[in-house]
């Protein structure tokens, strides 16, 4: 066990220090440069403006969104048994992202506040898994293959959803929704960044109390059962956790691919299948993924900016084919 | 130990009815019958995967609806045929999967106890010099063993075990067969085991339990079970059964269409 732990622990460090190397170069590059001393001692107003009042606020949802997006895919990989699964296949995420649209363009935000974004991102991600759920479930059991294909469908149509809806908005609202759906961090309010830093620590603490309950379900469901774990229960448990995950992280950053999808595959191949060690260090590796991403994003085309999503999706999409052929060889 | 008093249960297009017998502590019994008749349904019964509509099973006295999976899964160890093996995983890490059920509440690592444990079973099963290997290298005789491992490291009463020879070479059939046999004469662990091999089931149980379409047709040891009348009536085929020369039990020979009609063996 000692030496297991300390495996554990060291691939912990390593990502820890990881993640803060990448959060202060995030802090020193950008459009205006700032050194390392001076981020502990900013020698005048601006600097100090633009370092904890732009990039600290976009660290720190970079950090939340790419742990909690990386969380619920090691959530739902462990419970289908399925390296492909994300919150993006399961239509997750379409779901959210077409309450989040629906919300722009009727407005609701401007009467009732900036909290009904991540509401709204939850009550989509929840409608979709009540929906995937109820299609799939047969004889009170549910099926993991129709689960699956039903996702991806519900996927397919919520994408189109959005289409329709961007189709035929207003000029006004398609920015908006165009600069939202393809990822980004930029989010002028404090609220909703700490909201989603709060909702992000949170649910990994909780899916690490669910950690071996995840691997029991690595050698299917009846053998789960066999090893006392209350099945039915603790899937619709992992369901809701997921969806508020991907609701949330959806609502503020827009939908932003892969990282749920390559961060797991990747912890996998280093630290192993154990859960209780794969969850933190995905959700670190994620949170990491994330900054680094968005730090290219803006420094790139410099002083224009590029969503995150792009990048993401070009870096994730690229490495996991790397994956996928060096696995089929 | 294991009552089953009653039992009426299944699914929409299958049930078991009036399922009644009692399984002694330390016993090693066998349930075998025709493909369909009800053996793995009554195995989920008793892990409480199907829930029973009529009737009770009864586990040391109390009746297992009363007790939580975790309860269950302390005192029961199942070797199931639906079992996904996740590759990547070593078998050492597999078997302490069986430690699950002991974990305290917020319990998150295993203690010094649990591998000594883990360890322990190994070496009984034999899996010890495969225990760093990762599952997708192994054999599946190889398998099936780390299967049985698991479930030891449970520290079951009751181990049940749902056709765990199916699909293995004869080598692999009788190492795994007299390993529940050492298992169940050594230490005492009382062993309820679906068999397809009648012969197999003649050799190794003390008690046979024959199924025909849900219902118990029947219960007792093999030379009152294994008779040509009986496996035919249940089969529904023709057999010749001898006494086997070395443990003195019934063998059962399988006769063929060509040599029923050469020998004249007819209903």
């Amino acid at each position: 066990m000692n030496k297991k732990l300390v495996n554990w622990l060291s691939w912990l460090l390593i990502l820890i220090l990881v993640v803060l190397i990448v959060m202060f170069l995030s802090l020193c590059i950008g459009s205006v440069r700032v050194s390392l001393s001076q981020i502990f001692n900013p020698s005048d107003r601006i600097t100090k403006e633009i370092l904890f009042k732009i990039r600290l606020p976009r660290i720190i949802l970079g950090f939340a969104v790419g742990g909690a997006l990386a969380t619920a895919g090691v959530i739902l990989q462990g419970l289908f048994r399925n390296p492909l699964v994300e919150p993006y296949t399961l239509g997750i995420s379409g779901g959210a992202g077409v309450f989040v649209c629906l919300n722009i363009v009727l407005r609701i935000y401007q009467k009732f506040g900036v909290i009904t974004f991540p509401i709204s991102g939850f009550v989509g991600a929840g409608l979709v898994i009540i929906l995937v759920y109820i299609l799939s479930i047969k004889k009170g059991k549910l099926r993991i293959q129709g689960l699956l294909l039903t996702g991806v469908m519900i996927s397919f149509i919520s994408s189109s959803i959005i289409m329709l809806i961007m189709a035929i908005t207003r000029a006004e609202n398609l920015h908006g929704i165009v600069f939202w759906i393809m990822g980004s961090l930029e989010e002028p309010d404090m609220f909703l960044v700490k909201m989603t830093f709060l909702v992000s620590i949170l649910g990994l603490l909780i899916s690490c109390i669910f950690s071996l309950d995840l691997n029991a379900f690595s050698c299917g469901e009846e053998e789960a059962h066999h090893l006392g774990v209350d099945v039915e229960k603790t899937k619709k448990l992992l369901f809701i956790l997921a969806s508020v995950l991907t609701g949330v992280c959806v609502s503020v950053a827009g939908i932003i691919g892969f990282v749920g999808l390559l961060v797991p595959h990747l912890m996998r191949m280093l630290v192993g299948e154990d859960h209780r060690i794969l969850l933190l260090s995905s959700y670190l590796c994620g949170a990491g993924f994330l900054i680094f991403s968005d730090t290219l994003a803006r420094t790139i085309i410099s002083p224009l900016e590029l969503p995150v999503g792009v990048i993401t999706g070009i870096i994730g999409g690229s490495l996991f084919i790397y994956v996928l052929t060096k696995r089929g060889r | 130990m294991l009552e089953i008093k009653n039992l009426v249960c299944g699914y929409d297009n299958f049930l078991l009815k009036d399922i009644n017998f009692k399984v002694n502590s330390s016993e090693l019994v066998g349930i075998i019958g025709p493909n369909g008749s009800g053996k793995t349904t009554l195995i989920r019964a008793i892990t409480k995967l199907v829930k029973p509509k009529e009737g009770k099973i009864i586990y040391q006295g109390k009746d297992i609806t009363e007790l939580s999976f975790k309860e269950l899964a302390k005192e029961i160890a199942v070797v199931s045929q639906d079992v996904h093996f996740p590759d990547m995983v070593k078998v050492k890490d597999f078997v302490l999967l069986g430690r699950i059920p002991h974990f305290k509440k917020f319990q998150f690592l295993e203690t010094n106890k649990d591998l000594e444990i883990v360890e322990e079973v190994m070496k009984l099963t034999g899996v010890l010099e495969i225990k760093d290997r990762f599952l997708k290298e192994t054999s599946g005789g190889e398998r099936q063993l780390v299967l049985i491992t698991k479930a030891l490291a449970q520290q079951p009463k009751l181990l049940l075990l749902d056709e765990p020879t199916a699909h293995l070479d004869i080598t692999h059939k009788i190492k795994i067969l007299d390993l529940i046999r050492r298992l169940n004469k050594k230490y005492g662990l009382t062993v309820l085991i679906v068999l397809h091999d009648l012969n197999l089931a003649s050799q190794y149980c003390d008690r046979l339990i024959l199924l025909k379409e849900g219902k118990i047709y029947k219960i007792g040891t093999p030379s009152e079970v294994l008779t040509y009348q009986i496996i035919e009536e249940v089969y529904q085929t023709v057999v010749v059964v001898k006494e086997n020369p070395i443990n003195l039990r019934p063998y059962v020979f399988l006769v063929s269409e060509e040599e029923r009609r050469k020998f004249d063996y007819t209903d």
